[in-house]
């Protein structure tokens, strides 16, 4: 079975999960997005690369971050931006998400970037667009992430530089996560020896295990001389099933205060995707410290994103 | 074509380039020929001249063409580029494309007061209204021969011309 | 009208025959095996050199989507796809729109199909009303009507009390009750075998749990109420080993697979490939060997198609919300013959559970060419590959997961009734 999302001879046409992409890829992308990272800070905030190019934002499900950073990377490719929330527009008329997409396309959009709460939804829309038009996956479900997976990785790579001799905990609601799953396969692929996920059973998928990952369900133990913990957002719909008890309980078992994070390495720095639950998942003492990279990758979003854009829309 | 020792080319280029070093100057090497004369060119000048690297692949006007290149290296222009005297480096001048797209992104740093451009050779074939001021080195190729500058590991330069592929 | 079918290799399980024999047909009934009665003068001759012949096709569960959904399918196109597979008699669920659980609308299904002259339609009554799960339908009066079991389809019923109510009731009459094994509160929002591809791909999971709670629920009801109970598409290793020890104890069950769940895993999903959204779901390799292993021991009784023809708009969605089913009559027999080929079984195993077996559990006069049967007659070639592609299927659903692929097995003829419906 060929990878939906490369071309015959090997080029990345869609990124649409991180799973099955060559290791070489994945730091074609990280090291073009250090290339990026210097344009923000210019007179000129702007690379012409895109100029021309149309890409849709395509937001099936609400995202104000995530919309914000593709925007703001595709406008400093200098493309042309479509932003549509189709959870409150067409889709409520009956339209279905293909049609959306054809629509679309017939307005000439070379590019979608596509949110949407099911999984394998992107697959669906890359499987149906015309040749010519790429489309980069900002969230499917509980699938897959892969623009969040990179520039976790690039983060992570920026502070550790050496990969190939990190131990990292991923800690919280993985089970619903496709920026859990998102980060395994990129930190896996990019030779990280050791990626352990943290979380109480109800949280976990089954067979979890056989994505390359150590499991623990004692947070003590799990982050245990790590140098990178990646905390997940938990959300507030999990307490309201059998999932979870309370976010009191949650913060007490799972959630990273100053005095677990004194168990991991003492130079750790510590990820979350935001938004944040300050008191249930992190401690604002921890968010806000000085062991948080938490802001550094929001800045570094913007240069993988435009890393992405600017590989796909050349291939 | 005997191909012209790089090395002595190199020294005549910086006897063209010293009378026009002032206190404004900054040089900008052009990834990675011009970045290597740069960073020699910069050593033997000796002093604190502001200086930088480009590489112009966000500018490249062939990118629809053929994409994005494997190894972009980030371009590092540490200084004001406001007002000051650019004195933009590369090895081959050849169709003017490469110096047209650096102009451009020098542009996207501030407004220069000028810019010079100084290379070790003009192989001819320029398809712009753009030549280097100061070459040390002045030929015809054939289209489909590639010149290449190349670095010793001991940082002394040489040139490979080849045929296209 | 008297036939004769000659030169082919006649395989009737129930009859251990596995032969070159000729066949001759009568009056819509089966005359001779092998010898020209006296003075039969044939007004047909079928030529069957290199061909097999075996008894028409039994299918235990095959939606012709009427009444309700005819922009599915309708019963003239999946009768036309019934013959083209080689089926003569085909069982289908309740759920169709109205459900059928009124005599009336069972009658009208009934007077339909033999309009057409096809295959013998076999509806199984909705077993609680509208399929709720609440109150039990007019068994007795929908038998009357032509029911031939009761089923719950797809829809599980929650209330234990009910469940045991509908079984004891059923069991006064002695009706069979079909039920497909499914917890509905460990399954809920479930589209996926709950293991490592539902994992990477982010699917919800159907624990196998959600299969053997049920089973042991079902079993022990059964036990208690004195319930006949044919358990429909086992999926999981461990749901057949519950019904191997029960029927090993002693307990009348019978079960089948889907020839689907025979040839395919969690991993055939690939990239979220919508036509293998099944139910239940395609599980793991394991699962896969252990229900083939349940065949060959007699624990699992027969294949069915699992015929669910479902339109293409339907399946143009994210995977767990696209429509679940596949198309399957025209692919019950090639399946059949490659789990056969596979497992290294022989053509009459294989044959069993697509004809005797499955017209056993039905209790109909099928499956089987004895002399005075039925003359319900499949005549395919073996050796005849054919690819699985939109255009090469009568049936109006053209999604399955097999789409591609080369199989081989083709039918050349079709008799019901000594009638030649396909070839």
């Amino acid at each position: 079975m060929q990878n939906p999302q490369l071309t015959d001879d090997g080029k990345l046409k869609h990124l649409l999960s991180i799973e099955g992409l060559p290791k070489k890829i994945l730091n074609q992308i990280l090291d073009t997005a250090e290339s990026f990272v210097g344009v923000a800070e210019r007179e000129v905030k702007k690379v012409p690369l895109l100029r021309g190019k149309t890409v849709c934002n395509l937001f099936f499900e609400n995202s104000t971050r995530t919309r914000t950073t593709f925007e703001i990377a595709a406008k400093r490719l200098s493309a042309d931006v479509i932003t549509l929330n189709v959870s409150t527009s067409s889709q409520s008329k009956g339209e279905t998400i293909l049609d959306t997409i054809d629509n679309l396309t017939a307005m000439h959009a070379d590019m979608f970037v596509v949110r949407h709460s099911q999984s394998g939804a992107a697959h669906m829309i890359a499987k149906h667009v015309a040749p010519h038009i790429h489309v980069i996956n900002a969230g499917d479900g509980r699938h897959a992430h892969p623009t969040q997976g990179l520039l976790d990785a690039f983060t992570i790579r920026r502070y550790k530089p050496d990969m190939h001799n990190l131990r990292v905990a991923i800690v919280g609601d993985v089970l619903h996560s496709r920026v859990a799953r998102s980060e395994i396969h990129a930190l896996t692929t990019l030779g990280v020896p050791e990626v352990r996920v943290i979380a109480p059973k109800t949280l976990l998928p089954q067979d979890v295990e056989k994505l390359g990952v150590h499991v623990y369900h004692d947070m003590r133990e799990g982050l245990k001389d790590v140098d990178v913990v990646m905390m997940l957002r938990l959300q507030n719909e999990r307490m309201a099933g059998a999932m979870l008890p309370s976010s009191q309980e949650y913060f007490k078992t799972y959630g990273l205060t100053q005095e677990k994070l004194a168990l991991a390495k003492p130079d750790a720095i510590v990820l979350h995707p935001g938004p944040m639950n300050r008191g249930v998942e992190i401690d604002s003492a921890v968010a806000d410290g000085t062991q948080s990279v938490i802001l550094p990758q929001v800045t570094y979003g913007i240069a993988v994103r435009m890393a992405v854009m600017s590989i796909l829309a050349g291939n | 074509m005997n191909l012209p020792d790089a090395e002595t080319l190199f020294k005549g280029l910086i006897e063209q380039i010293k009378p026009i070093i002032t206190a404004d100057t900054a040089i900008v090497g052009i990834h990675s020929g011009g970045a290597w004369l740069a960073e020699r060119l910069l050593a033997i000048l000796g002093g604190d001249i502001e200086n930088g690297i480009l590489d112009v692949s966000f500018y490249r006007d062939d990118y629809n063409q053929r994409g994005l290149h494997n190894e972009t290296k980030p371009s590092q222009i540490p200084f004001d580029v406001k007002d000051k005297h650019i004195l933009l480096i590369d090895d081959v001048f050849y169709t003017g494309r490469t110096i047209r797209a650096a102009m451009n992104e020098l542009f996207d740093y501030g407004r220069p007061a000028s810019i010079t451009l100084a290379v070790l050779v003009n192989r001819g074939g320029r398809e712009l209204p753009i030549a280097p001021q100061i070459s040390a080195f002045n030929t015809e190729l054939e289209a489909s021969k590639n010149l290449q500058l190349l670095r010793h590991p001991d940082g002394t330069f040489y040139f490979t011309l080849e045929e296209n592929k | 009208m008297k036939i004769h079918i000659k030169n082919g290799h006649l395989i009737d399980p129930k009859n251990s025959t596995d032969a070159k024999q000729d066949v001759y047909i009568a009056a819509g009934k089966i005359v001779s095996i092998g010898k020209a009665p006296e003075g039969f003068s044939a007004n047909q001759t079928i030529d069957a050199t290199n061909l097999i012949i075996i008894p028409g096709l039994v299918d235990l569960s095959a939606r012709l989507r009427e009444p309700g959904f005819e922009h599915k399918a309708t019963l003239e196109s999946e009768m036309l796809a019934a013959a083209a597979g080689g089926v003569t008699s085909l069982a289908c669920p309740p759920d169709t729109d109205p459900v059928l659980d009124e005599p009336g609308l069972v009658e009208m299904l009934k007077h339909r199909a033999k309009q057409l002259n096809q295959a013998h339609v076999y509806p199984l009554g909705a077993l609680t009303h509208q399929l709720e799960g609440k109150e039990i339908t007019e068994m007795c009066e929908l038998n009357e009507a032509g029911c031939v079991g009761f089923s719950q389809a797809d829809i599980a019923i929650k209330d234990t009390q009910v469940l045991w109510r509908a079984m004891q009731y059923a069991a006064t009459f002695g009706f069979t009750v079909w039920l497909r094994p499914e917890e509905p509160y460990l399954s809920k929002d479930g589209v996926a075998h709950d293991g490592e591809v539902a994992a990477r791909l982010g699917l919800k999971g159907i624990p196998a749990v959600a299969e053997t709670l049920a089973i042991a629920s079902i079993l022990r009801i059964a036990l208690e109420t004195g319930a006949k109970v044919h358990l429909c598409r086992l999926s999981t290793a461990e749901g057949v080993d519950m019904v191997r020890n029960a029927k090993k104890a002693g307990q009348k069950v019978t079960c089948d697979v889907s020839a689907n769940h025979l040839h395919l895993t969690d991993f055939d999903i690939g990239y979220f490939n919508s036509n293998t959204h099944l139910k239940p779901p395609v599980r793991s390799q394991r699962d896969k060997t252990a229900l083939s292993n349940g065949l060959v021991d007699g624990t699992i009784d027969a294949i069915c198609s699992d015929h669910t023809p479902v339109d293409d708009d339907a399946k143009l969605y994210p995977f767990a919300e696209a429509e679940a089913g596949a198309t399957g009559l025209e692919l019950l027999l090639p399946l059949t013959l490659k789990w056969a080929e596979d497992n290294k079984l022989s053509l009459s195993q294989a044959v069993k559970h697509i004809t005797e077996s499955p017209a056993n559990i039905l209790g109909i006069p099928a499956g089987d060419l004895s002399i005075n049967a039925n003359a319900d007659i499949c005549v395919f070639d073996p050796k005849q590959y054919w690819k699985v592609e939109p255009k090469a299927l009568l049936s109006q659903g053209k999604n399955t997961p097999f789409l591609s692929l080369e199989l081989a097995g083709k039918v050349k003829y079709t008799f019901v009734n000594g009638h030649l419906v396909h070839g």
